[in-house]
């Protein structure tokens, strides 16, 4: 089971040629990752890392019946990229890219909801089911297979915080790390759905840091859907200092739920265990399987 | 990235947005022409000086002054230019002001024939859109408003696939109250506004006042307009407008090297890959008993020259007591971090403060024992809870 990609999964990589794509695209096939091709346009009918290169990601699709995509696209041409993608019958649309502009953003996430398909990030490390299938640029060795879920917004966090449940003694099922931009694709509160109609997950680590409502959202939802699962949740960002990204007006939207402390109030309301140290995740965990 | 009022406004009236004119400068002497300028272009008499910073709140700490005559302009310009003008948003510590802007004055005629509102642009994260906020409550603290009476802020949030319609601006408009050339005017404005909000890529427009003057003009009196990093790929002639002057010397000195540093006031200075982990460490710090003396990504590229950038500038903060390196090596292997430190270490000198190192992921093993074997007086850890350890011990000795 797990969520989103698996050793079945059907792999291409956007951006395949570059720099990015081409060492980022070995690592996954080393780890076992079943990439079945790659889109470059103008590059179609080449062959790159012993696969097949397309123009467009319909072409693709048409030929290697891929249901997954990782897009290592520059900046400028990462929300094209996407739109291509969910056009072209790509289900799980994976957007490493950092830097996108935000208006960009706004117009793929509107046209990419007519189709059905799952965008993760932009600016994410991607998602990884341990042992079967890596789609991002996570270090896989960390993740071992195991039962915990782990949903977060910051890469490296994401990293520590699988380091933590593996040598608490616990493993991995599937991480999903959603991007720490403003418009994403997949929120906490989705991930958090699909762990817990995930059979094979047992716990939850929902990292989310200051800024946007998605953790309140998220823990909301699972308390209103009856804490059917273990979760423990961290929120970095206590100590950063107010009013560095966000605008004057901006406090206006969502300013309640927006700070560290805030958030962490609500998600103990909601029944979640609240790490307050970063060290203690993996521990947190462990204790919260066992009881 | 920020702009200031005089550039914001340069760039609203190529879209047609009417703002009150002004020209900005740098002497007494250039404000004295600029002031009698406005009066051969526009006819000004009454001139305002507004010092140009890039924060909020700047009439509160004596930052804007009319005048009257063209002496009062010279005696204004002399108190503002170069003052260390402190406001809400500036913190204590307060800005310089190389810069006034020398505008001409709307508020002729009649008190009860003006009026001044509240109008903004920016994203709506929840909903995904870009929202217009409006007011018939301006010129105030938008923020107090909000608070104290929510029924008098509106929002009109648009499609991403079209332009603000016909109709939203209408609606605005009647919403404010407007009748007869004022509503019409208005109509005109908050399109060009958000016409100009999408076209600049700009991440927020915020007009407070948005001015209804006597004679039924809709004028942008102020103009805080900032426009999104991400998107100075497409606008490259905007990056001129930045004026580094308003930034931090240490951050702009991290920016050159791509390291991503906000100054903080703590006692613990902090190197870390990526913003997640680096903020988590902070807050560890602090936990620790600690307080963190920066925040500071060095990014998924740290190597021996990033390192030794990251350690002079965290250095040159006096208050700061211990550093803390908190790698966890994915794509960034963890021996080249070390060797990193080592050489740091050996260009830099003495470092007289104490040093913990924490390397886990990638090659830490290797990394550890690098540290270990350099004879260099670092604490090191491979988990999180040992640093943290570390930290604690390294303050309470401090």
């Amino acid at each position: 089971m797990s969520v989103l990609v698996n050793k079945n999964s059907r792999i291409i990589v956007q951006g395949f040629t570059g720099q990015e794509g081409t060492f980022h695209a070995e690592q996954m096939i080393e780890y076992g990752t079943n990439v079945v091709g790659g889109v470059t346009p103008g590059k179609g009918g080449q062959s790159h890392l012993g696969k097949p290169v397309f123009n467009t990601v319909e072409a693709a699709v048409k030929a290697t019946s891929a249901d997954v995509s990782i897009i290592f696209v520059p900046p400028a041409f990462a929300a094209d990229a996407i739109m291509e993608a969910a056009e072209g019958g790509i289900k799980v649309i994976v957007c490493i890219t950092e830097g996108i502009p935000v208006q960009d953003m706004i117009k793929a996430k509107q046209y990419i909801a007519q189709f059905d398909c799952r965008l993760i990030g932009p600016n994410c490390p991607g998602i990884i089911t341990s042992e079967e299938a890596k789609v991002g640029i996570m270090p896989g060795f960390v993740f071992k297979k195991g039962t915990i879920g782990i949903v977060s917004k910051s890469g490296t966090l994401t990293y520590e915080a699988a380091d933590q449940v593996c040598r608490a003694g616990l493993g991995i099922s599937t991480a999903i790390g959603i991007g720490g931009d403003p418009i994403i694709g997949t929120t906490t509160r989705d991930a958090v759905e699909l762990f817990m109609n995930d059979p094979e997950t047992k716990g939850i680590v929902m990292i989310g840091e200051i800024g946007g409502g998605m953790e309140a959202e998220a823990a909301r939802w699972i308390k209103a859907n009856g804490n059917k699962k273990p979760v423990v949740g961290f929120i970095a960002g206590q100590t950063a200092p107010p009013g560095r990204r966000m605008g004057h007006a901006g406090a206006i939207i969502g300013g309640k739920d927006d700070t560290a402390i805030a958030k962490m109030n609500i998600m103990r309301e909601c029944g979640i265990a609240v790490a307050e140290s970063p060290a203690v995740i993996g521990e947190m965990m462990a204790k919260e399987v066992k009881s | 990235m920020n702009l200031h009022e005089y550039q914001g406004k340069e760039l609203l009236k190529r879209y047609g947005v009417k703002v009150q004119e002004g020209h900005a400068v740098e002497s007494v002497d250039a404000a004295i022409e600029a002031a009698k300028q406005l009066k051969n272009e526009r006819d000004a008499h009454i001139w305002v000086v507004k010092a140009q910073i890039h924060a909020g709140g700047r009439g509160k700490g004596g930052g804007v002054k009319v005048a009257d005559t063209l002496d009062k302009v010279k005696e204004k310009a002399e108190q503002i230019l170069g003052m260390n003008l402190v406001t809400p948003q500036t913190g204590a510590q307060g800005k310089r002001v190389n810069k006034v802007l020398i505008a001409e004055d709307m508020y002729y005629g009649e008190a009860k024939d003006r009026h001044e509102y509240y109008m903004s642009v920016l994203l709506d994260r929840e909903k995904k859109r870009n929202v217009i906020i409006y007011s018939a409550e301006g010129g105030m603290d938008i923020e107090e408003v909000a608070a104290k009476t929510p029924e008098k802020i509106f929002k009109e949030w648009v499609d991403p696939a079209t332009p603000l319609e016909p109709f939203q601006a209408r609606r605005i408009a009647f919403n404010l109250g407007l009748t007869g050339d004022a509503y019409k005017n208005m109509v005109r404005f908050v399109t060009m506004i958000y016409k100009a909000y999408v076209e600049l890529d700009a991440t927020l427009i915020e007009i407070n006042p948005t001015l209804k003057t006597s004679d039924n003009k809709i004028v942008a009196v102020d103009a805080k307009v900032k426009l999104d990093d991400n998107a100075l790929i497409r606008h490259k002639e905007y990056a001129d407008l930045r004026d580094i002057t308003e930034e931090d010397p240490a951050e702009v000195e991290a920016s050159k090297y791509n390291l991503n540093f906000i100054k903080l006031f703590g006692n613990v200075g902090c190197m870390v890959n990526g913003a997640g982990l680096a903020m988590a460490t902070m807050d560890m710090i602090q936990l620790a008993g600690g307080s963190p003396a920066n925040f500071l990504d060095v990014g998924g590229t740290a190597n021996a020259q990033t390192v030794e950038a990251g350690f002079r500038i965290i250095l040159s903060d006096p208050n700061v007591k211990a550093i803390l390196i908190n790698i966890f090596g994915g794509i960034v292997r963890c021996d080249r971090v070390a060797q990193g430190i080592i050489d740091a270490y050996n260009n830099i000198g003495e470092i007289k403060v104490p040093i913990i190192v924490r390397l886990q992921g990638t090659n830490a093993d290797v990394a550890k024992e690098m540290i270990d074997k350099s004879g260099l007086k670092v604490y090191s850890a491979i988990e999180l809870k040992e640093a943290a350890e570390l930290v604690s011990k390294v303050v309470a000795a401090a």
